[in-house]
């Protein structure tokens, strides 16, 4: 695996305030690599001194083999870039946006398929302010699309899509990733991460907490599992208590709560049909990377 | 260089959808030249010098075309681009300041000179304007006025934090300007010690550069100096002092 990106020990700050105290990381070619964290975490001063739009403090960056603070003309040809907090000029018009920025780049694709693929092509005549924030989003997709990059930076990519458009924005940033291309995707949203990225970056507090693919990450919280099903009246939890693995049986209402490792829910599921039991709602709950952050860094996400 | 052609169409038709940003280049000397042409016709007059009030105005209201779109509508429209996250997004391609600066200068050049031209065919057709003596030398003092005041323009536009202050600061340098530097009103209406004082403005520089070639005495050098000194240095700070955002 080639490493496209190699940042080292980065660090920006700003007067008192310390954006990014410390982050290295590598992003492989052709994988999309995530980096999640709170807002106000570090993440897009981290990202934006790797595509050299923030020099940093310290530390180095290489993109593509470029070093983006003196190469920056000849990198920015081969990267797509959409950022938060941008914006065009309130008279301008769809098309013209795309139609100036394909003059910015030696190589572009045609502008129109992108425009339907991105579902704005009865808005091509249509002024930027006149938009809504979901075609905004959309139309800055389309733009960092528009010179066929290697590299595609997305920052809160899905931020005020619909649901129904940040599905499909999932299934096109997958797209982008089959066609060889690498994604480096910028999110508070953990489904989003987990659902999309290859491996992930974890950080906070401007450091990188944790770097992995997301399964490792969630297996390495040794959380267990937990087994959930509706008990029958008169449910004797005592029956659970001996089964291999199990750590803990707890009861509310009709509820059956079973913590435990391992292949727990098999192990429920023989325990309870030797006692004739066979619930229809017999379910698994795994760990997720909301988890994975709260016990990285004892905190919600969300906050 | 198409990439410059294309981002100076597209800033020009931005800026004609938007026309209250060019009231002052197109309109505002058209209404004068109409209001006080009305009022005081282009008979010679000895108080002027011997020169019809359009003859003696019409340099002086392109001196003020040329001051208000570099002290105010440019640091405006830049700094409101840097304001809303615009600049930001033309830097994430692969595009330099020059790129950017280079088109504001050449859209606003172009629109100044269209604001000229109507001016003085208006008045021509109007009131008989008397046409430059030195017509070659009376553009290239426009281009080279407005070249000046736009760099000037650039300056604000960095050194203002806000958009807000940029056309506050804007009009406080320009609108005294208008007025003791013979553009808006002639100077032979101000006392003598304002006049002398108008000499330490850029814009009277203007006044006096055009006046002099529109009535045949040729290239004032003080005035061209003074000009080309403030585009250097102004095009040299701003160079430095550029932000994104």
């Amino acid at each position: 695996m080639t490493n496209i990106i190699e940042a080292t020990h980065l660090r920006k700050t700003y007067g008192d305030t310390v954006a990014v105290a410390d982050v290295s990381l590598t992003v492989q070619k052709g994988e999309i690599f995530g980096i999640v964290g709170p807002n106000g975490a570090g993440k897009t001063t981290a990202v934006e001194s790797i595509m050299g739009l923030r020099k940093p403090d310290s530390g180095t960056v290489s993109v593509l083999g470029l070093d983006p603070q003196t190469q920056a003309q000849e990198l920015r040809q081969r990267l797509g870039i959409q950022l938060q907090e941008a914006s065009l000029p309130d008279y301008m018009k769809v098309w013209e946006a795309l139609d100036l920025f394909a003059s910015f780049y030696k190589q572009t694709v045609p502008w129109e398929p992108l425009l339907a693929q991105w579902g704005l092509s009865e808005k091509r005549n249509t002024r930027f302010k006149n938009l809504s924030g979901g075609q905004k989003q959309r139309l800055f997709i389309a733009l960092a699309l528009l010179n066929d990059p290697e590299v595609i930076f997305l920052d809160e990519l899905t931020t005020g899509l619909d649901p129904q458009t940040r599905r499909a924005t999932w299934d096109v940033v997958r797209a982008i990733r089959d066609q060889g291309k690498t994604v480096i995707l910028v999110t508070h949203f953990m489904d989003e991460a987990e659902e999309l990225a290859d491996r992930i970056a974890v950080i906070d507090q401007g450091k990188v907490a944790a770097l992995d693919t997301p399964r490792v990450l969630i297996q390495g919280l040794q959380a267990g599992s937990t087994v959930r099903f509706t008990g029958r009246n008169g449910f004797d939890a005592a029956l659970l208590k001996g089964v291999e693995g199990v750590t803990a049986v707890t009861q509310q209402a009709q509820q059956i709560i079973v913590k435990g490792d391992g292949p727990l829910l098999a192990r429920v599921a023989a325990a309870l049909s030797q006692h004739d039991i066979v619930p229809a709602d017999l379910r698994v709950e795994q760990a997720d990377l909301e988890d994975v952050f709260l016990a990285l860094t004892g905190r919600e996400i969300r906050s | 260089m198409q990439a410059l052609t294309k981002m100076t169409w597209v800033e020009m038709k931005l800026k004609l959808r938007e026309p209250v940003g060019t009231f002052f280049t197109l309109v505002f000397p058209l209404l004068l030249l109409f209001l006080f042409g009305g009022i005081y016709g282009n008979d010679p007059s000895p108080f002027l010098g011997g020169r019809g009030s359009v003859d003696n105005s019409v340099p002086g209201y392109i001196a003020m075309i040329i001051g208000t779109t570099g002290m105010i509508g440019l640091p405006i429209a830049l700094s409101v681009y840097r304001e809303q996250g615009i600049l930001r997004r033309f830097r994430a391609a692969p595009i330099t300041p020059a790129l950017v600066l280079g088109s504001q200068v050449a859209v606003n050049l172009i629109i100044s000179l269209v604001g000229i031209a109507s001016l003085v065919i208006a008045g021509i057709f109007v009131y008989g304007l008397v046409l430059p003596e030195a017509p070659v030398g009376a553009f290239l003092a426009v281009v080279i006025s407005g070249l000046s005041f736009l760099s000037i323009g650039f300056v604000l536009a960095s050194l203002t934090p806000t958009s807000t202050a940029a056309q506050a600061v804007g009009m406080a340098l320009f609108f005294p300007m208008m007025f003791l530097s013979g553009a808006a009103l002639p100077q032979q209406v101000l006392p003598e010690k304002l006049v002398a004082f108008s000499q330490y403005l850029p814009l009277t520089h203007v006044v006096n550069l055009l006046q002099d070639l529109w009535y045949g005495d040729g290239w004032n050098g003080t005035a061209l100096l003074v000009l080309l000194g403030m585009m250097v240095v102004a095009t040299a700070v701003s160079i430095r002092t550029f932000r994104w955002e």
